[in-house]
């Protein structure tokens, strides 16, 4: 297609310009981060730097990296993510294949179907939840942060359409008639030609425990099972200490503008790193998910 | 859906079992003739009765756990109606009715907080429907494919990052004693303005934030749909005269038109989500009054101040219009637009 009229020259050349501008405008706020961290603490206390480091050092890396608190959360987190995705995971993908069945080969199926997808449409909200994981007392353990997330009805839905259009019919039959039971379809079949919905909402669900910290701040108790998420928010955005038992140094490092943007920017490194690798994943998944049946 | 079911009797409302028992007796009766059709069928209608357990049990562990998290906190909504007191639990608090609702119509900072919601999450909406289609229209006229992609990859990058990355991010740069926004309107003699602690300040700030945090997300699937457009429909155009500003209008959008309402209407859900995450770490007390919704109302109420029946109360309130909205949503959506989420 060509529009060669001058007009549309003179549009393309804003055009361009424009969405540079605001890939650049996107970007801006990070770099600066960036550019803070890296900087003396003196510079950037007085307001000194903008998208470069003045008096470069790695100052605030090292206080960063060297506090105990910082790199216990930041372990929770790991494991979190890890746990969480792994139970997530398995309890939708077992669920995901049984009702990608038909309902004549699924008794139930739809009651089950509508069963999860209630949970998405209404809540008991705040703090019934609240109430329900302090009774069964989950509150300063991992399950707190695992278990009431782990059925994510988006996902399942996503899960079994791809299991529905994806796995191809007759080869769960000839399966079936070599005597193969569910399990073993499920686990021989369904799974392997599934690892690529899986690796994607897998990638969802790691995201989503990455940066998941309310959940830590009202069911951890104690500051030390915070997962780097909700460390963060206490010390950069509610400047709140007191559940961290710090001696003064630590203190006074925390505080710090520099060291400030060294968390904020450690924090954020995973995401930079992994995201323009799974960002295609994620556009198919929003794709898949606005599918039409 | 297009599956094929393995089944000859694919009726819902009948059984397996009774459709098997039906056939048994002709079949018998015709064993001697080689009538092959209906035999296998038969044979995997047995299987599937005795292999459903299977598929029961498959499903059973996600079934306990949604009941637990999900299930049983709809039934603690109950707290709503009463006084709850932890020591005396679901079953023997004592019943106050609605008086907690009643409450909250009767309190200004409840009413204060409602009308907060509802003109944050309004204004969300509809940038987060404009900015979007913006973008994507502007990204489809971009031939060089090494730029489009890469400023598809920088706009979505900050939906990624959780708000309290950003909320630390901004708090950093909108600070009022030499942030770096307030040092570039220093420049052109702008006094230093409190943008996360002025109450003309905060909504501006939250609306434009959270357009810089998920225009590219909601951009790629704009971006799906102007991608789809039948091209046979801009030859025609093009053969009336129509130039690239007319078929973007009368082609274009147009074609887009269903993926928009099913935006518009799905978002009719979230008209009472103005965004927890990020309201929670960009407020602070000098902006309640125009920054405070119902979901950091019913926090600070229910878990901090440890009201829990009233923060119930909020929140079901809450719940039940979401329910109505996202109902409504879905069936808007698959009336105008025939979208069905399964």
């Amino acid at each position: 297609m060509r529009h060669n009229t001058k007009a549309y020259k003179i549009f393309t050349i804003f055009n361009y310009t424009f969405l540079l501008l605001a890939a650049v405008l996107c970007l801006l706020p990070l770099v600066h981060i960036l550019a803070v961290s890296l900087s003396g603490s003196a510079a950037a206390a007085a307001n000194a730097v903008t998208f470069f480091p003045v008096d470069f050092t790695l100052d605030a890396y090292e206080k960063t990296v060297g506090n105990e608190n910082f790199i216990r959360s930041l372990m929770i987190s790991v494991v979190r993510v890890i746990l969480g995705t792994a139970v997530s995971m398995s309890l939708l993908l077992c669920a995901a294949y049984s009702l990608s069945k038909s309902d004549s080969e699924f008794k139930g199926r739809k009651i089950y179907t509508w069963f999860f997808v209630f949970t998405m449409l209404f809540n008991g909200g705040l703090v019934p939840t609240y109430i329900i994981v302090t009774q069964l007392n989950l509150t300063d353990t991992m399950w707190a942060l695992v278990l009431p997330t782990a059925i994510n009805a988006f996902n399942l839905i996503l899960l079994l359409n791809f299991f529905r259009t994806s796995v191809p019919k007759s080869l769960e039959e000839a399966a079936f008639i070599d005597g193969a039971n569910h399990f073993q379809i499920f686990l021989r079949i369904y799974l392997p030609i599934s690892v690529p919905a899986i690796a994607t909402i897998s990638l969802f669900t790691m995201v989503f425990h990455w940066n998941s910290w309310f959940d830590g701040l009202i069911y951890m108790t104690d500051a030390r099972n915070y997962p780097l998420s909700t460390f963060l928010q206490t010390v950069i955005v509610q400047q709140d200490f007191s559940k961290m038992a710090l001696n003064a140094e630590i203190l006074r490092n925390l505080s710090q503008r520099t060291v400030q943007a060294a968390q904020i920017f450690i924090a954020a490194v995973p995401m930079l790193i992994v995201y323009p690798f799974i960002q295609r994943y994620f556009v198919k998944g929003i794709v898949l998910g606005a599918e039409k049946e | 859906m297009g599956l094929e079911k393995p089944l000859p009797q694919g009726d819902e409302d009948k059984s397996p079992y009774l459709v098997e028992k039906a056939d048994k007796n002709p079949n018998k009766a015709v064993s001697q003739k080689p009538d092959k059709q209906p035999k296998p069928k038969k044979k995997r209608q047995k299987w599937n009765m005795k292999r459903n357990w299977q598929l029961h049990a498959l499903v059973f562990p996600a079934v306990v756990v949604a009941l637990i998290f999900q299930y049983a906190p709809m039934g603690g909504l109950v707290m709503a109606f009463q006084d709850y007191k932890p020591w005396l639990g679901f079953f023997n608090s004592p019943w106050v009715g609605l008086d907690h609702f009643r409450t909250m119509f009767a309190y200004d900072d409840a009413r204060q907080v409602i009308w907060n919601t509802l003109v944050i999450s309004v204004l969300k909406i509809i940038f987060q429907v404009l900015v979007p289609l913006v973008f994507a229209l502007l990204l489809n006229e971009v031939y060089k494919m090494t730029f489009k992609r890469t400023v598809q990859t920088i706009i979505y990058l900050p939906h990624f990052l959780s708000w309290v990355i950003l909320g630390g991010i901004l708090m950093d740069m909108l600070s009022p004693d030499g942030g770096l926004v307030n040092q570039v309107i220093g420049l052109i003699g702008i006094d230093p303005i409190f943008f996360l602690g002025d109450n003309t300040w905060f909504r501006p700030t939250v609306i434009i934030s959270d357009i810089w945090k998920e225009t590219g997300f909601n951009t790629i699937v704009f971006l799906a749909a102007v991608t789809a457009v039948n091209p046979t429909l801009y030859e025609a155009a093009i053969m009336d005269g129509a130039n690239r500003w007319k078929q973007t209008l009368f082609v274009t959008i147009p074609s887009m038109l269903p993926i928009i309402i099913v935006v518009a209407t799905l978002s009719l859900g979230n008209i009472l989500n103005a965004g927890f995450d990020q309201i929670f770490n960009l407020y602070n007390p000098l902006v309640y009054e125009t920054g405070d919704i119902i979901d950091t109302y019913v926090y600070r109420v229910g878990l901090i101040n440890g009201d829990f029946s009233y923060g119930t109360a909020v929140g079901l309130f809450k719940s039940l219009i979401s329910f109505v909205l996202v109902v409504l949503g879905y069936r808007l959506a698959y009336k105008y637009a025939d979208y069905r989420i399964f």
